[in-house]
């Protein structure tokens, strides 16, 4: 059977090779993609980012642990970073997800970031796909730890559940623009620690400053101890509702799809742009001429572009 | 090749000592390679459900408690009941030399015993993957 049908009729191994030809990029994927993608879109998909060693693969373990309980079938895409230096990566969050390894209807896939610095992987968006034609009900896009600017999730889920946890920083650290703007639902994990109490008011009271409809709701949780979850469920299941009773979901996917037509052409662009039989060797030889102060970075960027032969 | 191998690293069994693994993964992650880290005790049916979603090319295991001639034939087993035939199984730890026939036997591809330099494993995944 082809990989396409095999996918549609729930083939783990048939979604976990075309994961894998996405990530590496090869033509036949996509292909395969473009003649499936509009049975795709049937999936809700929440986002789940924080900072790193916030909890936020233990609180994805609960979280689907609670909506297995509704008998939903799950995709769970969990990104960590890859290393600038040698493109190897370690991917460690099935490690708080044990369990989940032995559940058929729970689908756990890690991604290395590959370079990509937005908090996810150039191929989440389309892996997310392949699990939602895969018939998953709910897919859990877990980011890599993220800092204050990593706000790609936002632009490829429903709903965004920011987990935070006390001591991180004080209430300026809330105010500030970035990741603190984009979540639906914020947890506070860990809040069997001293401060936790504080750190949700210190987000409560940035949160009082938003003038959207949506006031998003803030939780203390202890996801070890599954302290919070189920309340922080219905959170995102309110939100759901709200979303999708007030149009914000179809504004958010268009807003969303807007964006994965801009990132793949500008990838395109950039492919090209690295080619090696391109214009990488002008780029080595202009950068050492810029650090040593003979050219500047502009000219350089000028010369590039004059230079590229582009094959559109 | 340009993408980077997956390499899935587990601990099978119930020993409670995965220093050997982490400095494996960190080896191979080293070496450009994308390692899953699976965690202390795992189960062979764990271990083969994580490889099967994960699809990768080299599924390792370190065992040190003594249970290999038991647990490494069985994730080989059960990757073939899967019906995957393209993943290359190997395992490390502490393994008798004479128990080492057997695993091969068994289809466990390769075992490195304590004192292995990682380069010498590296070297191999990369001359042996399947895929």
């Amino acid at each position: 059977m082809e990989l396409a049908e095999r996918l549609l009729s729930g083939d783990k191994r048939a979604a976990a090779r075309l994961i894998t030809l996405v990530e590496n990029k090869d033509p036949k994927a996509f292909e395969i993609l473009k003649k499936i993608y509009h049975k795709s879109g049937n999936a809700y998909v929440i986002g789940i980012t924080g900072p790193p060693g916030a909890g936020k693969s233990t609180l994805t373990d609960k979280l689907v642990k609670a909506l297995r309980k509704k008998d939903k079938k799950i995709g769970i895409i969990a990104v960590d970073p890859t290393s600038p230096f040698t493109g190897g990566s370690i991917l460690g969050d099935r490690v708080r997800m044990t369990d989940l390894a032995l559940d058929r209807s729970v689908f756990i896939r890690s991604m290395g970031a590959r370079g990509h610095l937005g908090g996810l992987s150039e191929s989440t968006q389309a892996a997310v796909k392949i699990l939602d034609l895969y018939g998953c009900d709910y897919i859990f896009i877990e980011t890599v730890g993220v800092g204050q600017s990593e706000v790609d999730i936002v632009k490829t889920c429903d709903t965004t559940v920011m987990v935070m946890v006390p001591g991180l920083g004080d209430d300026i650290q809330a105010i500030k623009a970035g990741i603190m703007e984009i979540g639906d639902v914020f947890a506070v994990n860990k809040a069997d620690r001293d401060g936790a109490k504080r750190t949700a008011r210190e987000i409560n009271m940035m949160l009082d400053f938003n003038k959207a409809d949506w006031r998003p709701p803030v939780e203390l949780v202890i996801a070890v101890d599954n302290k919070g979850v189920a309340e922080l469920l219905e959170h995102i299941e309110k939100h759901r509702v709200y979303i999708e009773d007030t149009g914000e979901k179809e504004k958010r996917r268009i807003q969303n799809c807007k964006t994965e037509i801009v990132d793949l052409v500008q990838q395109r662009l950039m492919n090209i742009m690295l080619d090696k039989s391109n214009k990488e060797e002008l780029i080595n030889e202009l950068s050492s001429k810029v650090a040593s102060r003979k050219a500047d970075p502009y000219s350089a960027c000028e010369l590039v572009f004059e230079n590229l032969k582009v094959d559109l | 090749m340009d993408r980077p191998i997956r390499v899935l690293v587990a601990k099978p069994g119930l020993d409670g000592h995965d220093r050997g693994a982490k400095v494996i993964a960190r080896a191979l992650r080293d070496a450009g390679m994308e390692v899953i880290y699976t965690g202390l005790r795992q189960t062979p049916e764990q271990i083969v459900s994580a490889a099967v979603q994960e699809d990768v090319d080299v599924v390792a295991m370190s065992i040190l408690s003594g249970a290999h001639n038991t647990l490494l034939p069985k994730v080989v087993d059960l990757l073939k009941a899967e019906g995957v035939d393209d993943m290359l199984v190997v395992g490390g730890g502490v393994i008798p030399d004479e128990d080492i026939p057997f695993l091969k036997e068994k289809g466990v591809a390769e075992v490195f015993t304590p004192g292995t330099p990682t380069q010498v494993t590296i070297d191999y995944i990369k001359e042996n993957i399947m895929k």
